[in-house]
């Protein structure tokens, strides 16, 4: 074989037209679509389960006792410090391998035997995350803002929950769209187990019609025109929020 | 207790160390603060003033010594600590108000989140404050709206919805511009003049002589003098209060 023929065939399978070649989505557009829907599903349900038990976190990060501190401390670096893959995979096989959930579908589309173990994966792996977020939210907060409340005789309870609490919510807002955004392209691991969102999706496609590249081509684009333009507005978002802040 | 006096507040051999004792904030402070009297602390920066005022409502934790308000000590066990600090309004140098909440909110948060007054009757009386101080236009803006006078007038009378029994003031006009300190100066002094027992930690040396009944001069953490404005002013005893003034006025 010569030179020419084997720099040809390099490239045969990456011509514009297989990159391009959308012959299968007239069969697997709505396919397609459901998929996406399950990603943003993933993604947002993961993340909005996550903010509570952050929350309590980031308390627990901030108080007094330090076995508590530990505590907190050690579930955060445990889920910050191994991958995702593999905390989904000790979390579906062992946690959820002991509680079976019913094959119920919802929205006809997505399997709750499979959403639900994926989900709270996600979710456990996020608080770590936000917990950090909420951390710095509360610690970015004057502290005389937490006196003044003190001061008026208000409890320290009171204090954080109507004086810093809604203040660093506020200067978190960005960062938790940004963990989202995050957990949009993330959840592409949960294909490895089975949940048919964006990523499987491709794959599923891919095998099936022996098209081996556009399928993924197309799944990238549409994680683009999701996470991209929400990357944008949440700088937007933070712009805003600087220029009001200005006294 | 056997002691008791008419003194609202008694600081008793307060010190204040930080960093495991390397540095000494406070040491050995005594005084006191009778019902219906103006105490100005005055003294070079880093002397102490701040700290010592902030431990009368215990925003500062003394590392020995004891401060009792109304003969309780309030750094001793069991002390409801919040109970007591809704007597004590504070004022801070940089205001504080709560930057979410417009000015009517700041006001009737605490009066309300306590249990002492209904909405309604709060939102009254955080109109009768702010027309007082004629800033009743501003009850629904927020506080980024206000200059830095009127917030810290809003700040005055925040602490003023809670019926305290004494205002602390911390350097109340130092973060202002020079033009918005007299109308502050002027609601304090219309305080003083209703009765309000007071402790003032201030740079303005005009404002402390004419409305203090008592002058606390403070310089390395101690307590050097003390005596009525006419004694410390014109009359000053110690080597440090005489270079002080002679460094302010």
């Amino acid at each position: 074989m010569d030179f020419a023929a084997w720099w040809t065939n390099l490239f045969a399978g990456m011509s514009p037209a297989s990159f391009f070649n959308l012959s299968f989505l007239p069969k697997y557009c709505v396919y397609f679509l459901q998929a996406l829907g399950y990603t943003l599903l993933l993604a947002v349900v993961s993340v909005a389960l996550a903010v509570l038990p952050a929350l309590l976190l980031a308390f627990m990060r901030l108080s007094k006792n330090r076995l508590v501190r530990a505590v907190s401390g050690a579930y955060i670096a445990l889920f910050r410090s191994t991958p995702l893959l593999v905390q989904l995979s000790i979390i579906y096989f062992g946690l959820f391998g002991a509680i079976s959930i019913p094959r119920l579908y919802l929205f006809g589309f997505i399997d709750i035997s499979r959403f639900i173990p994926g989900v709270v994966a996600l979710a456990l792996n996020s608080s770590a995350y936000v917990a950090e977020i909420f951390r710095a939210g509360i610690l970015a907060v004057d502290a005389g803002q937490s006196e003044a409340a003190r001061s008026l005789g208000l409890s320290s309870a009171q204090a954080m929950k109507l004086v810093v609490l809604p203040q660093a919510v506020k200067n978190v807002l960005p960062a938790l769209g940004n963990e989202v955004v995050t957990m949009v392209k993330e959840s592409s691991i949960c294909s490895t187990l089975g949940m048919v969102e964006l990523m499987f999706a491709a794959k599923t496609v891919a095998t099936a019609t022996y098209i081996s590249l556009a399928p993924y081509v197309l799944a990238a684009m549409m994680y683009f025109v999701i996470t991209y333009p929400a990357g944008k507005a949440i700088e937007a978002l933070e712009r805003r929020m600087r220029r009001g802040d200005k006294h | 207790m056997a002691t008791s006096t008419n003194s609202l507040i008694r600081v008793v051999d307060v010190s204040k160390e930080y960093n495991g004792g390397s540095v000494h904030a406070l040491s050995h402070c005594n005084f006191s603060v009778k019902r219906g009297e103006v105490v100005a602390i005055i003294g070079p920066s880093g002397s102490g003033k701040s700290t010592l005022l902030r431990c009368l409502n215990l925003l500062e934790q003394p590392s020995s010594g004891t401060i009792y308000f109304k003969d309780v000590a309030l750094n001793g066990k069991k002390v409801d600590l919040d109970l007591h600090r809704r007597e004590m309004g504070m004022v801070f140098q940089h205001f504080n108000l709560f930057p979410h909440m417009t000015v009517k909110k700041n006001i009737t948060l605490a009066p309300v989140k306590l249990g002492l007054k209904s909405q309604a009757e709060a939102d009254a009386q955080a109109m009768a404050l702010l027309e007082r101080i004629g800033l009743a236009d501003k009850a629904d803006e927020y506080p980024a709206m206000l200059s830095g006078g009127q917030k810290q007038r809003i700040a005055i009378v925040r602490a003023l919805a809670m019926a305290p029994e004494v205002m602390l003031f911390d350097e109340p006009t130092s973060a202002l511009d020079p033009e918005m300190v007299g109308e502050v100066l002027d609601l304090m002094r219309d305080l003083a003049e209703g009765g309000m027992t007071m402790v003032v930690v201030t740079h303005e040396m005009g404002f402390a002589r004419e409305v203090a009944d008592r002058v606390v001069f403070m310089s390395g953490g101690t307590i050097i003098e003390e005596g009525s404005p006419a004694d410390l002013f014109d009359y000053p005893q110690s080597e440090r209060l005489q270079s002080f003034l002679a460094k302010v006025l």
